[in-house]
């Protein structure tokens, strides 16, 4: 029987030849990534919780703050400050404000092969480079630092081959919202989402970002794409060389097969609360709006921020609207100056704030009142994800964000 | 096996980690401080109902979301002593175990119960509720293991000797 790249990659963590589904291995982890959200648990926990602490290899680990940057007020001061003299203490790579922790993992670390644990849901986005990274606990987190090693319960892969192209005016992120609008914000409980077929090899690795970083919305354990000539080029243009290259074997065995036809994708809008309720953007067009954010992990990129930029160049945000602005990290940034693009949001009357989590987290930028409604580039749309219960989020596309927050209301680009 | 008997507190589908414990609290210094604001923005007055011994039952996908851990140590620091639900999402089911919350998955008792019935629960066997037998099924050995000895932390610690 033959295995799938996610399976692939298990094997070769856990020293075997071959895996299946529902097999429980002990594996090797190649990488660790934990941000300011737990960090502190972790590290309250290493100091408390064991006698003998050591860690197993601190080349493996990277600490990121990306939550509340800076912050916000004396708690989370002391949880960064906790987190920070841990890393130096330990000599482990450490990012303060320099972006969204996944963000980081993909321009600086991520390698195709790789099996990363990750102690923050969206962990699931290196799959866009073809490594299998995985959200945990920091109880999970703590022992993979101290031992080097975890636990794995084979997955079942899920094969969505994707045909043709996304119309002009359509993302992957309407594709994505549209996935997992059809099957369900479980439909991949414990699977992987492995994407493929001749419409996957043309998306650039910012779309398979968008892509994989959603997969755990619909449950999934991760998501991920085979590591072809476009993700190389990304890994060589920064320095960096596979672990191992993968490819599905055409006997691996695949829980269930969608096939996806991308020319008949239209802009879409997940409602509040649930991520799965997705409808068609044009449905909701005229809702009115109170902020709108254009940033994050999985929509807070260079491709997006030229996306609004182009719309909302020459324009104003409408009176009524606190426009966010939000690059995924420091690289982007500086590319989104470089190319004109902070300039026009700043014209327009937006917010453009440093690179962090912001408003899809929560807590330190952006956070909505009673009642308000957001529109967001964000990961999800909970009851009370952005601020108070009674709030708001739908999420849509970079376009459709950016031409609502000219309007003042749910607009399509 | 372990049996106990425990009143129900009924929660939907969907149940998210936002909804366990939102964002805003997650600064607070102890779960003891953060567990009132549990289920806040669905129930705000759950959590000061909540008694020892109690049972969620819940629909599908029950803490779906962030990997953030408070959302299974509130629950059991409510005092609750076992989550019935349809299913569980994946990150979740990993936290509540490494952190000895029980966790069940039962198909059919969520659509037939009424809140605040007593149901009796016998681990890694059934569940009984007004005399009827709902089978659930049993958890793999390592996963055993992991509970027996307390949450992860404390198998890791027997494991690997690091006491």
């Amino acid at each position: 029987m033959g295995m799938t790249i996610a399976e692939k990659i298990i094997a070769a963590a856990a020293g075997v030849d071959h895996v299946k589904p529902g097999d429980i291995h002990t594996v090797n982890l190649d990488r660790l990534m934990s941000n300011d959200g737990t960090t502190h648990l972790t590290v309250d926990m290493y100091h408390n919780k064991l006698t003998k602490p050591r860690i197993a290899d601190p080349d493996k680990l990277v600490f990121i703050v990306d939550h509340n940057v800076p912050a916000d007020n004396p708690k989370t001061a002391a949880a960064q400050k906790k987190m920070r003299d841990f890393a130096r203490e330990h000599q482990i790579d450490f990012w303060e404000g320099k972006g969204v922790c996944h963000q980081i993992m993909m321009e600086n670390y991520v390698c195709p092969g790789e099996l990363i644990f990750g102690a923050d849901s969206h962990t699931c986005t290196y799959g866009a480079l073809g490594a299998f990274g995985t959200g945990v606990g920091c109880t999970d987190f703590l022992y993979g630092m101290v031992t080097g090693t975890s636990w794995v319960l084979v997955p079942e892969s899920v094969k969505f081959n994707l045909e043709g192209k996304l119309p002009d005016g359509v993302y992957p992120r309407d594709l994505m919202l549209t996935i997992i609008g059809q099957i369900g914000a479980n439909g991949c409980n414990y699977q992987v989402m492995e994407f493929g077929g001749e419409g996957a090899k043309i998306l650039s690795v910012n779309d398979r970002m968008v892509l994989c970083n959603l997969s755990v919305e619909a449950g999934a354990k991760t998501g991920i794409f085979e590591a072809d000539e476009i993700a190389l080029e990304y890994l060589e243009e920064r320095g960096r060389k596979p672990k191992a290259v993968y490819k599905s074997d055409p006997d691996a065995v695949y829980a269930r097969e969608y096939t996806i036809d991308l020319s008949v994708i239209e802009p879409v809008i997940a409602r509040p609360d649930f991520v799965d309720d997705v409808v068609p953007a044009k449905e909701l067009c005229g809702i009115k709006i109170d902020e709108a954010f254009l940033g994050s992990c999985n929509n807070g990129r260079i491709e997006e921020l030229r996306i609004g930029a182009g719309i909302i160049k020459g324009k104003k945000v409408a009176d009524s609207v606190r426009f966010l602005v939000v690059p995924a990290s420091l690289e982007v940034y500086k590319q989104a100056l470089k190319e004109g693009l902070i300039d026009i949001f700043m014209e327009s009357g937006a917010i453009v704030m440093n690179p962090n989590c912001s408003v899809c987290w929560g807590s330190c930028q952006g956070v909505i009142g009673e009642n308000e409604v957001l529109i967001s580039t964000g990961t999800r749309n909970f009851k009370g994800r952005a601020g108070h219960p009674s709030s708001k989020v739908y999420l849509g596309s970079a376009a459709t964000v950016t031409a609502s927050a000219i309007t003042g209301e749910i607009t399509l680009a | 096996m372990e049996t106990f008997t425990g009143k129900v507190w009924m929660l939907g589908d969907d149940i998210d980690t936002d909804i366990i414990i939102p964002t805003e609290y997650l600064a607070l210094k102890t779960i003891d401080e953060m567990k009132q604001y549990g289920f806040s923005p669905l129930r705000p007055e759950l959590a000061g109902q909540m008694k020892e011994g109690d049972v969620i039952v819940a629909g599908k996908n029950f803490g779906c979301g962030s990997s953030r851990e408070q959302a299974p140590e509130i629950i059991k620091a409510l005092g609750v002593k076992c989550v019935i639900a349809k299913s569980f999402a994946r990150i979740f089911f990993r936290n509540s175990i490494n952190n000895g919350l029980l966790l069940m998955e039962q198909p059919d008792l969520y659509d037939d119960m009424t809140e605040g019935d007593p149901i009796k629960v016998t681990v890694n066997e059934h569940v009984e509720y007004q005399g009827k037998f709902y089978e659930i099924a049993s958890l793999p050995q390592n996963l055993v293991d992991i509970i027996s000895a307390g949450g992860l932390v404390k198998a890791m610690r027997k494991r690997n000797g690091l006491d």
